[in-house]
């Protein structure tokens, strides 16, 4: 066994990485470096060519060279979709992550271990320990009832029979399967062998999953249904899983990062957000051109900075002259936090400084529906449709951290139209966040305040 | 074409240099597996034999109605009822007792190198032209060798039978493992089962309908060899069909016949019906209803 350099920490990620998952810092679960895998004649000439930049067609008579120079680590607790057409390498990939493919060259590091160099007894124990998987086709032992299936994974570990029936019964009650436990295989619909298949692979109750196009056989309803189901499961379970899939909605769908492969490599890394609005090559854009793009982009990343921001405290006088300046009939209330009061209109203000008042008490309107950061572009297109104002988008402790004006909701929808998203966006907040300061010069720290929750907002 | 300039190639010379060698040097090898041979025939032959014609024929019956049920049981019985109508009753059991024997032994060889021919593609590449060979070579000629080894008897009947049922046995167990869906395979490495329990839990039992088809095919091809025995002295159905051909007598050659075709009705009906009866047929089959 070939220790990796830092063993310690990562067994300490295998034991304490459930408590830490939804935290920033994660520990890295599993981790891919520099790893090639070529079928063929000379696998090892190969890869020293593709090495020196030759590409997959060079070496084609020396080999099929599935993956090359694969290099990513998943952490504790992420689903890693991994996406590609077929042929691209992807299921030669995620073998390798438990094994039953080896690596041509490089390390998959896993709880400690190189699986590229693990003998067949280690690589079995490690199996047994720390990796299961689920299969496009299910891959039930059709004479098996469903508990016994479920019960598999336990039973190779040892565990004796009345124990392993009870968390076999456990684990197909999480996934809805309880009360068809002495059914066969053959007697259920896709959709349930699969949660089979996935409750034999929960049974198994390794931190890490592997998920093979699981839900590419089934139907786009169940599919819909199983991934819901998996996002759900996923928040209790805190696995760290890779999953394999070509359906591009799938992927940002359910993944935390995307790795998109093409011709055994690996294209791109990122969010589904970051995939969509900043596409590494014309392949990945090409892809993403027929993604729902209304439901991956989220607020976050087409938001603008408010043009115009009401201090509470300014008074109707500050009010009606800001807005008058800018040639609007509403604006946006913040206090001295910058957490959003409402809404107030010119009249209302004129009228408030017309009678002599001094605050803007009583003028702010509220029955504002600001939505989050992360909230998906197709639940903005309802509230951007009823309010006369840019939809406000807060942070959760209330802060106004941009709007969405309709304008730029329906510019998001154009792909290759960049300069609205992502980054770009970040920027404007960060403006959005200085302006407020500027218009708000009592409140020194808003600034500092803000822009924590702006990054953390876009992230 | 005797002025041809191709030399006359002694093949056959050496290959019966080969048995004449081997009949010597293997001679006390060649004697143990004989006796033992002989001492289960006569065991088997024994029970099968001595018992009166209706017991052993309620017995098989009764086989047929437990692997497939009472139609296929009620159909045998009439069946050696018509056997045993025609005198041929005695010679049926010594054939039944020979074939199950050559079929056992032929699946104790067949199953595990068909095993080891689907999990080594090396193996698998040998073997095949092997099995082609000798599933091709006319029966008779097996026969030849082997009564020079064992002289008369069953044995050589026994051992020409083996050779030649042995390549569907292998075939069929090896196609049965290969065939078997990788993906599930793969799931018991997935989760860390060792090789010989993937081959237990998941490659014997779902390969089992297309092994069984080829213990079907096995036990087929073993009807047809012990019959042909019968020019060697295996005694059963052979000798009387032997006996018809070389004094013409139609009306015995048809009796014997007949006895033959019934007796492998039995046999084919009992093996398919318990290849049936393996849990994956049976899961699969659950499903349709």
């Amino acid at each position: 066994m070939t220790a990796l350099s830092t063993p310690a920490t990562a067994e300490a990620a295998a034991t304490t990485g459930v408590a830490d998952a939804g935290t920033p810092e994660r520990e890295t679960a599993l981790s891919v470096r520099d790893v090639y895998k070529v079928f063929g004649r000379k696998p090892v000439e190969a890869v020293r060519r593709l090495e020196q930049g030759a590409s997959r067609d060079d070496v084609k008579t020396l080999g099929t060279a599935a993956v090359i120079d694969a290099s990513f680590d998943v952490k504790q607790g992420e689903i890693f979709v991994v996406m590609g057409l077929s042929g691209s390498g992807k299921s030669t990939l995620i073998r390798m992550l438990n094994g039953l493919w080896k690596p041509t060259s490089g390390q998959v590091l896993l709880g400690g271990t190189d699986l590229a160099q693990a003998d067949a007894k280690e690589m079995r124990a490690l199996r047994r320990r720390s990796v299961s998987m689920v299969f496009q086709h299910f891959a039930l032992l059709p004479h098996r009832t469903v508990l016994d299936n479920a019960a598999y994974p336990l039973e190779i570990q040892g565990v004796g029979k009345a124990e392993r029936r009870e968390k076999a019964r456990r684990s197909l009650e999480l996934v809805g399967l309880g009360g068809w436990e002495d059914s066969l295989p053959s007697q259920l619909s896709g959709g349930m062998r699969q949660r089979v298949g996935l409750a034999r692979a929960l049974a198994a109750d390794t931190d890490v999953l592997l998920m093979d196009e699981a839900f590419s056989a089934l139907d786009p309803l169940i599919r819909r249904e199983m991934q819901e189901q998996l996002l759900e499961l996923q928040q209790t379970l805190g696995k760290t899983i890779i999953f394999i899939t070509h359906d591009l909605n799938e992927a940002m769908h359910l993944g935390d990062r995307i790795a998109v492969m093409r011709d055994g490599r690996i294209v791109q890394i990122g969010t589904a957000e970051q995939i969509l609005s900043d596409p590494a090559n014309d392949y990945v854009a090409q892809f993403v051109a027929d993604v729902d793009r209304t439901r991956v982009l989220t607020a976050s990343s087409v938001m603008v900075r408010p043009a115009v921001v009401v201090p509470m405290g300014g008074g109707p006088r500050q009010a009606s002259r800001t807005m008058r300046e800018a040639q609007v009939s509403a604006a946006y209330v913040v206090d001295r936090q910058r957490r959003l009061q409402g809404v107030v209109r010119d009249a209302d203000a004129v009228a408030a400084l017309k009678a002599g008042k001094e605050s803007l008490e009583g003028l702010v309107l509220d029955g504002v529906a600001p939505v989050s950061p992360d909230t998906p572009l197709a639940e903005i297109f309802a509230p951007a449709a009823e309010s006369p104002l840019p939809v406000a988008v807060t942070d959760e402790s209330g802060r106004l951290v941009g709007v969405v004006p309709r304008v730029t909701l329906l510019e998001a929808m154009v792909p290759g139209e960049q300069p609205r998203t992502g980054e770009v966006a970040v920027e404007a907040v960060r403006d959005a966040v200085d302006c407020t300061h500027a218009q708000d010069a009592a409140v020194q720290d808003a600034a500092v305040d803000g822009r924590p929750s702006a990054e953390g907002g876009a992230a | 074409m005797s002025d041809t300039f191709i030399p006359r190639f002694p093949f056959g010379e050496w290959v019966e240099a080969f048995v004449d060698w081997m009949t010597d040097v293997f001679k006390p090898v060649f004697a143990i597996i004989k006796d033992v041979l002989v001492g289960i025939y006569d065991v088997l032959d024994t029970v099968l034999s001595s018992p009166p014609f209706w017991v052993v024929a309620l017995v098989l019956a009764a086989l047929a109605f437990l692997a497939k049920g009472w139609k296929l049981a009620v159909g045998s019985l009439v069946g050696f009822v018509v056997i045993a109508g025609v005198a041929q009753w005695d010679n049926a059991m010594d054939t039944l007792a020979l074939v199950l024997l050559a079929a056992a032994i032929t699946l104790l060889i067949a199953v595990p190198l068909g095993i080891w021919a689907a999990r080594n593609d090396h193996v698998s590449r040998v073997v095949r032209p092997v099995l082609d060979f000798m599933q091709t070579m006319p029966a008779f000629v097996y026969l030849i060798p082997t009564v020079v080894i064992f002289l008369t008897g069953p044995v050589p009947g026994i051992i020409a039978t083996i050779v030649f049922a042995l390549a569907p046995g292998v075939r069929f167990t090896e196609l049965g493992i290969r065939q078997v869906d990788k993906e599930v395979v793969e799931a018991g490495h997935a989760f860390g089962s060792t090789p010989g329990r993937i081959l237990r839990q998941i490659q014997l039992p779902l390969a089992m309908p297309t092994i069984m088809a080829g213990v079907n095919q096995v036990i087929m091809l073993s009807l047809s060899m012990v019959v042909i025995a019968g020019f060697v002295g295996a005694g059963g159905l052979g000798q009387p069909v032997v006996q018809a051909l070389s004094s013409i007598d139609v009306a015995l050659g048809f009796e014997a016949g007949l006895s033959v075709v019934i007796l492998a009705m039995f046999l084919d009906r009992v093996t398919s019906a318990l290849a049936d009866r393996a849990p994956v047929s049976r899961a699969l089959a659950a499903a349709r209803v």
